[in-house]
């Protein structure tokens, strides 16, 4: 399995190759959003909800072999596209490794120049329910 | 093609500074001018000497400057006046924009003259700042809000406008245009029915001032609103124009410097209009440099922008109709240039940012008029939003981003 930083490592390969442009850019987004695995049906409630989004998001997280699993859904194609992302860095990793990461592809694709500070500050809310999901394993791990 | 024989566009366009930038690489295309139209150099140019030629408190100074001051400020007043058709100077507040001056009129005419069980009528496609404030007033007062449906269409239904109206309805308070879905309102007609009744009518002109002509008196509106930066001129700054005889009966709206006429600690007098709304010192610059875009449109003439205007929505309509998966939200007879509209299949603001990467400006959500968008049951819209340095070739630039857009998900 590849580390927090292999996969990230691996993200700003691909979007080099995209270059500048920003439309191209966007279309990857949502082409990855596409691809995000199915949220059940159930876990589409309001606690799921992460509150700071724009648009709607749904997060949930399972715990399998002390690895947090996440599952996310939204509301519109280039938030699904991002939640995506966040989801291939951080899902299937420890708690501790999820604690630890420093997510530094968002700034080196340029994440921020592409979505622009409403969508960067709905990220930020991604990742710090994300983070949040993690304490709340590993705490229950040390217990 | 739009007849555009009355407009120089390349001079119009020459103006206006900001036009000529590239964003994301594209030249931009500015199409959000419901939420702002950008700024001659007249007017930035104004704002500029303002602070270096003339920077001065005004009103009682003894020196030179403030005496300055004090006559540009006045003088925009004046052209206030004569630019909507008002009777007197003194029936010229300014505010800090449309919102405010709503909310002065909620809360010193409303809390003086509304009692528990009167009510006030809105439309269901107005503007938070025309819901919230008489909210507020009904919370305080035990007023009543009463809504005006509408039409799928985005047109009031008469008929039911007819039906609210009573002896209890003691303000009309209305849009004359809508920013979410463009439709004008037969504000005549619904001043002169709900005059019968004796009520008191503001006109939000937030969206109309820029387009149609505005004759408040022939109106015969008793409040009527308006901002200055979405007709060229600065932020900050709106207009309240009420009848002489209402503003005088009406109490401060807040208390200050300007506002007074004598003050001991025993008892305070208040000026007279319009300074009586004015506590503070106003915003000086915004308002001398406002006179410059009234001059601006002026110039150029209404008539012939709203004929400029006019030509870019239907054009944009037609072509925008031709796209598998466009849903026009708003479709009335009578409209400013406004087009909101839906893509199928894909949420208003990926498309806006869709757009944007191809350097076009639209805004997208609900436009502050979620009660409006909960009527449609939708989550907002995309809207496009032109004004009179807007062209047809940036019309099909946009229209080629949106084929392009839109066939995502709709093959």
């Amino acid at each position: 399995m590849s580390s927090i930083n292999d996969i990230q490592n691996e993200i700003i390969d691909e979007f080099s190759i995209l270059g500048d442009d920003k439309e191209s850019t966007i279309f990857y987004i949502m082409e990855l959003g596409g691809k995000l695995q199915d949220f059940p049906e159930e876990e589409r409630v309001d606690e799921n909800i992460i509150k700071g989004c724009q648009s709607k998001v749904w997060l949930t997280a399972r715990e399998e072999n002390e690895e947090v699993h996440f599952l996310a859904d939204s509301n519109t194609d280039i938030t699904k596209g991002l939640i995506s992302l966040l989801i291939r860095v951080l899902s299937g990793k420890k708690p501790k490794e999820i604690l630890d990461a420093e997510l530094f592809f968002i700034d080196k694709i340029g994440m921020g120049n592409i979505i622009g500070s409403q969508r960067s500050n709905g990220l930020s809310a991604m990742i710090k329910q994300m983070k949040l999901y993690a304490f709340a394993y590993q705490t229950k791990q040390n217990a | 093609m739009i007849n555009m024989m009355s407009l120089d566009l390349e001079k119009i366009r020459g103006e206006f500074p900001v036009l000529h930038q590239e964003v994301n690489g594209k030249p931009l295309i500015y199409f959000d001018n419901a939420a702002t139209t950008q700024k001659p150099k007249s007017v930035i140019d104004a704002l500029s000497n303002y602070y270096q030629l003339d920077n001065s408190n005004i009103h009682r100074g003894a020196h030179t400057l403030a005496d300055r001051a004090t006559r540009y400020f006045e003088e925009t007043r004046t052209a206030v006046k004569a630019f909507i058709n008002a009777k007197e100077d003194n029936e010229i507040i300014f505010t800090k924009g449309t919102t405010e001056s709503i909310n002065l009129v909620a809360a010193s005419y409303g809390k003086k003259f509304l009692n528990q069980g009167d009510e006030i009528l809105i439309s269901a496609m107005e503007h938070h700042a025309n819901i919230v404030p008489w909210q507020m007033l009904c919370e305080e007062k035990g007023t009543v809000l009463k809504i005006i449906p509408i039409h799928d269409n985005g047109e009031i239904i008469w008929e039911e406008f007819e039906k609210l109206l009573s002896e209890r309805t003691k303000i009309l308070s209305i849009v004359h245009a809508s920013n979410a879905l463009g439709t004008i309102n037969p504000v005549r007609e619904m001043i002169k029915a709900a005059k019968k009744w004796g009520a008191i009518i503001l006109l939000d002109g937030a969206q109309s001032t820029s387009h149609l002509p505005i004759d408040v008196q022939e109106l015969d509106c008793d409040f009527f609103c308006f901002s200055a930066h979405k007709l060229f001129g600065p932020t900050g700054l709106g207009v309240l124009y009420g009848k002489r005889t209402i503003l005088e009966e009406m109490p401060p709206y807040q208390g200050g410097g300007e506002m007074i006429k004598e003050v001991t600690f025993e008892k305070t007098t208040f000026n007279e209009i319009p300074f009586k709304f004015e506590a503070g010192t106003p915003n000086i610059a915004d308002v001398i440099a406002f006179k410059k875009a009234i001059d601006y449109i002026n110039e150029l003439g209404k008539p012939v922008i709203k004929k400029h205007e006019d030509g870019l929505l239907e054009y944009t309509v037609g072509k925008l109709n031709e796209i598998k998966g466009f849903i026009p939200v708003g479709t009335a007879q009578e409209k400013v240039s406004v087009i909101s509209f839906n893509i199928n299949g894909m949420h208003p603001f990926d498309v806006g940012m869709m757009l944007d990467a191809n350097g076009i400006a639209v805004r997208t959500g609900h436009h502050c008029t979620q009660p409006l968008m909960q009527r449609f049951g939708i989550e907002g819209t995309v809207r496009a939003s032109f004004s009179v340095y807007n062209t047809q070739t940036e019309i099909d630039r946009m229209v080629e981003s949106l084929t392009k857009i839109a066939k995502i998900k709709n093959r």
